[in-house]
């Protein structure tokens, strides 16, 4: 486990903190992975900043990964899997959102390729995205009903 | 472009056509609505999905080792690519240390299945373009490489050879031989199939200036391994974030600037020649390796059969491991590879149980799939066909 201190000062961390007081959550880090959480408020500008800084440069969007944590509320997680090519660095920025109010702002604008990542959340998890160019599902069926990949979906399907 | 006009309404001309997902070039069941403009297309649009058999959901229900089985399906031209992936981050999950031999067998095969793969890819794309022999020719080769995985796994194509903590089993005596022979084979081969095609005028035609894409916008369309690379942009986890003693080794990336299906294919081309050299090195490095093919973790991997015969606490293990499982420490981990289709990875989470809580796959060719529009808008419906063959999608994997 890496030291408190020693994870408030990884740069990413200094950075986004210069930037704005508020944009860093809560730091984690696991097997050496970093993991920030962001608030889910102002996550555009976030995504934006991230992007254009000329010291962070995570101009390649990996993946986005939806969490459900049933029956923790809030219960669902995104993960945003980002690549800086020019610093060889990776990061995980987490934003938790709750059952009641599943909307975030898309992340479509800065990197295109969340355009189909959000969408496959949106169709297995139910988690909407606010600005998506054309939020339907992806994978399964159009008039499908429930979002399988939740919890509380049975493994088996409802029969 | 300018588009056909009614002379009557006044309105634009276009047709809507249908392609898939019973099309034998769409690589599987991809379903892409076309709207044509006379023989342009005006918008494509992939539809997916027709393959979703639920695979991260069905990982949730399944111990750690039973999902390897699974993982094999997502792309199942490259398995045990998939296997090292999740292995990889099953492995980080617990903080577990492969021994260096089977690290080096591990790249070594995973080289093979590279090469195997786009063996795959190079004679669909060149059938798909009315080259019948280079078909043939690489189905010959391929399949001296699916009988070493025989011989090492058992089976050809669902190996499920790579376990966490390292192998399934010991290779046979002799496998290197046989592996030796493909080696000496093989690059006269490359050859062969580069005769056909490389100057071959109806090939250029087709896939010169075909399907081109910008470096800024497959960074942005988050499009890696060769579609990436035939852009110009030199990203190759295996170099940026090396993973089962990549760093060890030494090889080129293969990078083309043009950005058409051209580039793609002498990159592909390239980088079959490439795996060669890391195959090589591997050779030589795995009989001088020292230990054995899986770490020493009593609880997590299973005991020798000799061991558990012998050893009480073997037995007791190797009980525990296939009744119940194991149960990494809760958390989560993402662990990416360069799969011959892009970048390929695994999110695991654990929440302390024996089964996983969340599985998730960040397929290459599901992401790469999204720069087909980008491709073929604007351009003829018969490059259409070319521009599906260069992406190199695989369901399985596209759909989960």
């Amino acid at each position: 486990m890496t030291d408190r201190r020693d994870l408030e000062q990884n740069p990413v961390v200094l950075r986004l903190r210069a930037w704005d007081t508020r944009a860093v959550a809560e730091v984690l880090s696991f097997r050496g992975e970093l993991t920030i959480v962001v608030p889910r408020e102002r996550w555009r500008r976030t995504a934006e900043f991230l992007w254009g800084d000329p010291e962070l440069q995570f101009t390649f969007l990996c993946d986005i990964t939806g969490v459900d944590r049933f029956p923790i509320e809030p219960r669902f997680e995104l993960n945003y899997h980002l690549v800086s090519l020019a610093r060889r660095d990776r990061l995980r920025l987490k934003m938790r959102v709750s059952e009641k109010d599943p909307i975030v702002e898309s992340v479509t604008p800065v990197w295109p390729t969340a355009n189909w990542h959000e969408r496959e959340i949106f169709d297995l998890f139910g988690v909407r995205f606010e600005g998506h160019p054309e939020l339907e599902r992806i994978l399964m069926p159009e008039d499908w009903e429930g979002y399988p990949l939740r919890k509380d979906y049975p493994v088996e399907g409802y029969r | 472009m300018t588009t056909t006009v009614d002379t009557v309404t006044g309105a634009r001309r276009t047709m809507v056509l249908n392609m898939g997902p019973q099309h034998p070039s769409t690589h599987g069941v991809l379903r892409i609505l076309l709207e044509l403009d006379g023989e342009t297309v005006v918008k494509a649009q992939p539809e997916i999905g027709y393959l979703h058999t639920g695979i991260e959901k069905n990982c949730e229900a399944k111990t750690y080792a039973q999902a390897i089985t699974l993982t094999d399906r997502l792309d199942y031209l490259a398995p045990l690519s998939n296997n090292l992936c999740y292995c990889l981050a099953v492995e980080k999950l617990l903080g577990l240390e492969v021994p260096k031999r089977a690290q080096y067998i591990r790249v070594l095969l995973t080289e093979l299945t590279r090469i195997g793969s786009h063996l795959v890819w190079l004679g669909t794309h060149a059938i798909d373009l009315g080259a019948m022999s280079v078909f043939l020719y690489c189905f010959r080769e391929r399949e001296e490489i699916l009988k070493i995985f025989e011989l090492v796994s058992g089976q050809r194509m669902m190996t499920s050879y790579f376990r966490i903590g390292g192998l399934a089993l010991e290779p046979p005596p002799g496998w290197l031989d046989r592996v030796e022979r493909f080696l000496n084979m093989f690059p006269s081969r490359i050859q062969e199939y580069e005769d056909l095609l490389t100057q071959n005028r109806i090939w250029l035609a087709r896939t010169k200036g075909i399907g081109y894409l910008s470096a800024e916008d497959a960074l942005a369309l988050g499009a890696s391994g060769p579609l990436l690379r035939g852009s110009g942009m030199a990203y190759d986890v295996r170099k940026f974030f090396p993973y089962s003693s990549y760093q060890e080794f030494e090889f080129d990336v293969p990078t083309r600037t043009e950005g058409d299906c051209y580039a793609r294919y002498l990159v592909r081309v390239a980088e079959m020649r490439e795996s060669l050299k890391i195959i090589r090195q591997a050779m030589a490095k795995i009989p001088t390796a020292e230990g054995p093919t899986r770490s020493l973790a009593p609880g997590i991997v299973p005991p020798e059969r000799e061991e558990m015969k012998t050893e009480m606490e073997a037995l007791i293990y190797h009980f525990k491991i296939f009744t119940e499982g194991f149960s990494p420490p809760p958390g989560e981990v993402f662990q990416t590879i360069e799969s011959p289709r892009g970048e390929l990875g695994f999110y695991v989470a654990s929440d302390g149980s024996p089964k996983p809580w969340r599985v998730k796959v960040r397929a290459p060719s599901f992401v790469n799939l999204q720069a087909l529009p980008k491709l073929v808008e604007g351009r003829l419906l018969a490059d259409v066909i070319a521009c599906i063959g260069t992406i190199d999608i695989i369901l399985g994997e596209v759909d989960r």
